[in-house]
């Protein structure tokens, strides 16, 4: 009974009482939602690539490299050339390699270049293999096969042409060796999605008339012409490569790094990201931080509600006073109120960023390239939700303890 | 045998209000019988609610005793005190003091929610509240309404249920009648003292209203109970 007076007094207070549950509830919808992010954003990245012992690329950092080489965010300084790969691929305690060749694309999208060792060997979150969702693997010199949300995003289909941009923002387009779509991969959630893939000798086809960074004047030689010719490329941007054994890893990257015929630089996927990590940490800190002050501002707020309340619950009060109840139970019911609201506050912080997932999901990733997974809330999620409705309660406990003492000199004549 | 000891006895009871000097209570003496009605007249500011405080032991006098029902309220522990004033004392005040929130029922049983030997002297609180509301002209369906949207005379009835129900021995009502019309407020008064008279209860009213004295057994001027100090430091 005490419990639904607690509710109904509440209720009669609802356009306050709902003001301040809104605030609780964006509050922590927003702390929670910037946790997802965060934690969203991570997982995405550590799950781009997985199975893959070292990346190998020009001399240049290392966050640098993986961000280039797997996640298609800037741009390499250099290449390596074709016989350094060839060199490092045929070292025995190398199992395999993939080769990319990265520098095109086709509208927004990257072009990379590579073997048919990617479809075999690149695997994503725990050992995922690419799935095809249509067509086929580049059969064609001039053959393509795009991500799942280059297919989306530009209406393409199994069949459809492609022409490749000369560089990354380039208004030059390879329009006399246009591509065919012959095959579409499956959602990844990787920067795979967003990436049109091409043989690595088609990288070296499309630029057949091409020097210094330009078409050659009045040269176009016919693609049938371009297929009978040997298209050894000269260099490639990065490899990705597997060691037979774990603990041949680090003897294979010490060597790579002090290769003498030119400078190169092998990583390790999870030692470069946990170096993103830190690079990124402070900004992180300070996001989280920022959010925490944004649920103790809402806890203040509530209490300063509960505060402007008082006054007018005198009356309330003391009618409790009067009816037997003790001063304590004046403290208890604030506080119960205060967790009342901090608890449906919580409760509708924790549905918010599910609802602005459910709807924004496909908005981020085509956007950022994250793709935030639509799971459980996580344990520290609970925690935190139960963190705010004590913290709450323990705001409360400030007007409470100013009710207690009002409900002890006012007795209960009180008349307002 | 019929219990003959006095329903409240005040010998010599002093209250200061903690950091008001300008203010002082002292009650020589009060006592009031079992089953009698008492209409307490006083201006505005004489300290009538400063003793209806002190009765019902919200407030603890500075020395003196106050005794309900035999029980020297003072000797009591704050929390027993509290549970004591609701299994002895019904309550009405000026402005009913409704929960405007709450339902009529809801309203009414909130008494019985602290004391539980008030509770034990009802078969069925429920039933009980409806014959009470019934009893005292409220309409059928009435229960389930909320407090706050009855008419003034609803409420006043409403509130005369909440301090009837249970029987307590001694019934306090703050100037009941203040808010009312005066068709309104002989209904209320004969309607109260029937049901005090029914549950042998003794009804202590609070009022400025020298008109209603010849409705009581016995009429005290706060002046001939009390000795106001005022100024004194």
């Amino acid at each position: 009974m005490i419990f639904r007076l607690a509710l109904g007094s509440l209720i009669a207070r609802g356009l306050t009482v709902g003001m301040t549950i809104l605030a609780i509830a964006l509050s922590v919808a927003l702390f929670l939602g910037v946790e997802k992010v965060r934690t969203g954003a991570k997982a995405s990245f550590a799950d781009t690539i997985s199975g893959t012992d070292l990346i190998v690329g020009a001399r240049s950092g290392s966050v640098q490299l993986l961000l280039y080489s797997v996640f298609r965010i800037g741009n390499a300084t250099n290449n390596l050339t074709w016989e350094s790969y060839r060199d490092i691929a045929e070292r025995p305690e190398v199992d395999w390699t993939v080769p990319i060749s990265l520098g095109d694309s086709h509208r927004q999208f990257r072009v990379m270049g590579t073997t048919q060792a990617f479809f075999d060997r690149y695997k994503y979150r725990s050992g995922q293999a690419l799935v095809l969702r249509d067509g086929a693997i580049m059969d064609d010199l001039f053959d393509t096969v795009i991500g799942a949300d280059v297919a989306e995003t530009l209406g393409y289909d199994i069949g459809d042409p492609i022409v490749v941009a000369h560089g990354l923002a380039s208004f030059t387009e390879h329009e006399d060796q246009p591509f065919r779509v012959s095959g579409i991969l499956k959602k990844t959630g990787t920067p795979v999605d967003r990436t049109v893939i091409i043989g690595l000798r088609a990288i070296e086809a499309i630029h057949v008339d091409w020097q210094s960074g330009g078409q050659i004047q009045g040269q176009s030689t016919p693609a049938d012409v371009i297929r009978q010719m040997d298209l050894k490329p000269q260099a490639v941007t990065a490899l990705l490569v597997g060691v037979k054994g774990r603990l041949q890893v680090f003897g294979v990257q010490r060597s790579i790094n002090e290769y003498a015929a030119e400078p190169l630089l092998a990583i390790l996927p999870g030692v470069a990201l946990q170096e993103l990590w830190q690079i990124v940490g402070i900004a992180e800190t300070a996001l989280i931080g920022v959010s925490a002050m944004v649920v103790v501002t809402a806890l203040i707020g509530m209490m300063a509600t509960i505060f402007s309340s008082l006054n007018e619950r005198r009356r309330e009060m003391a009618i409790f006073r009067a009816m037997g109840a003790r001063p304590s139970l004046i403290l208890a019911l604030l506080v119960l109120e205060a967790a009342m609201m901090a608890a449906l506050g919580a409760l509708l912080g924790l549905a918010l960023p599910y609802a602005g997932l459910f709807v924004g999901q496909p908005l981020i990733d085509s956007a950022f390239g994250l793709w935030i997974p639509i799971e459980a809330p996580t344990i520290r999620e609970l925690w935190v939700l139960l963190a705010v409705i004590a913290a709450s309660a323990i705001v409360s406990m400030v007007p409470a303890l100013r009710a207690y003492r009002m409900s002890l000199t006012d007795g209960m004549m009180v008349r307002i | 045998m019929p219990n003959t000891a006095p329903i409240l006895q005040l010998e010599d009871v002093r209250f200061r209000w903690p950091g008001r000097t300008s203010f002082g209570l002292h009650v020589p003496n009060l006592t009031l019988a079992r089953s009698e009605t008492v209409l307490l007249l006083g201006e505005s500011g004489s300290g009538k609610s400063t003793l209806l405080s002190l009765i019902c032991g919200t407030i603890v006098a500075d020395s003196g005793s106050v005794c309900v029902a035999g029980t020297d309220t003072a000797a009591l522990s704050a929390g027993r005190r509290d549970r004591f004033r609701a299994e002895q004392i019904g309550l009405i005040f000026q402005q009913f003091n409704l929960l405007p929130f709450a339902s009529v029922q809801d309203n009414i049983l909130l008494p019985l929610k602290f004391a539980p030997g008030r509770r034990n002297r009802v078969a069925d609180p429920v039933t009980e509240a409806a014959r009470l509301c019934n009893d005292l002209g409220l309409p059928d369906g009435v229960m389930s309404s909320k407090a706050g949207t009855l008419s003034v005379g609803q409420q006043q009835r409403v509130a005369a249920a909440r301090a009837l129900i249970g029987m307590p021995p001694l019934i306090i009502a703050d100037e009941p009648t203040s808010s009312l019309d005066a068709a309104t407020q002989t209904t209320f008064l004969e309607l109260l003292f029937a049901q005090s008279l029914a549950h042998d209860t003794t009804l202590l009213m609070v009022s400025h209203d020298a008109r209603l004295s010849n409705q009581f057994d016995r009429v005290i001027h706060m002046d001939e109970i009390c000795i106001t100090e005022r100024d004194a430091v």
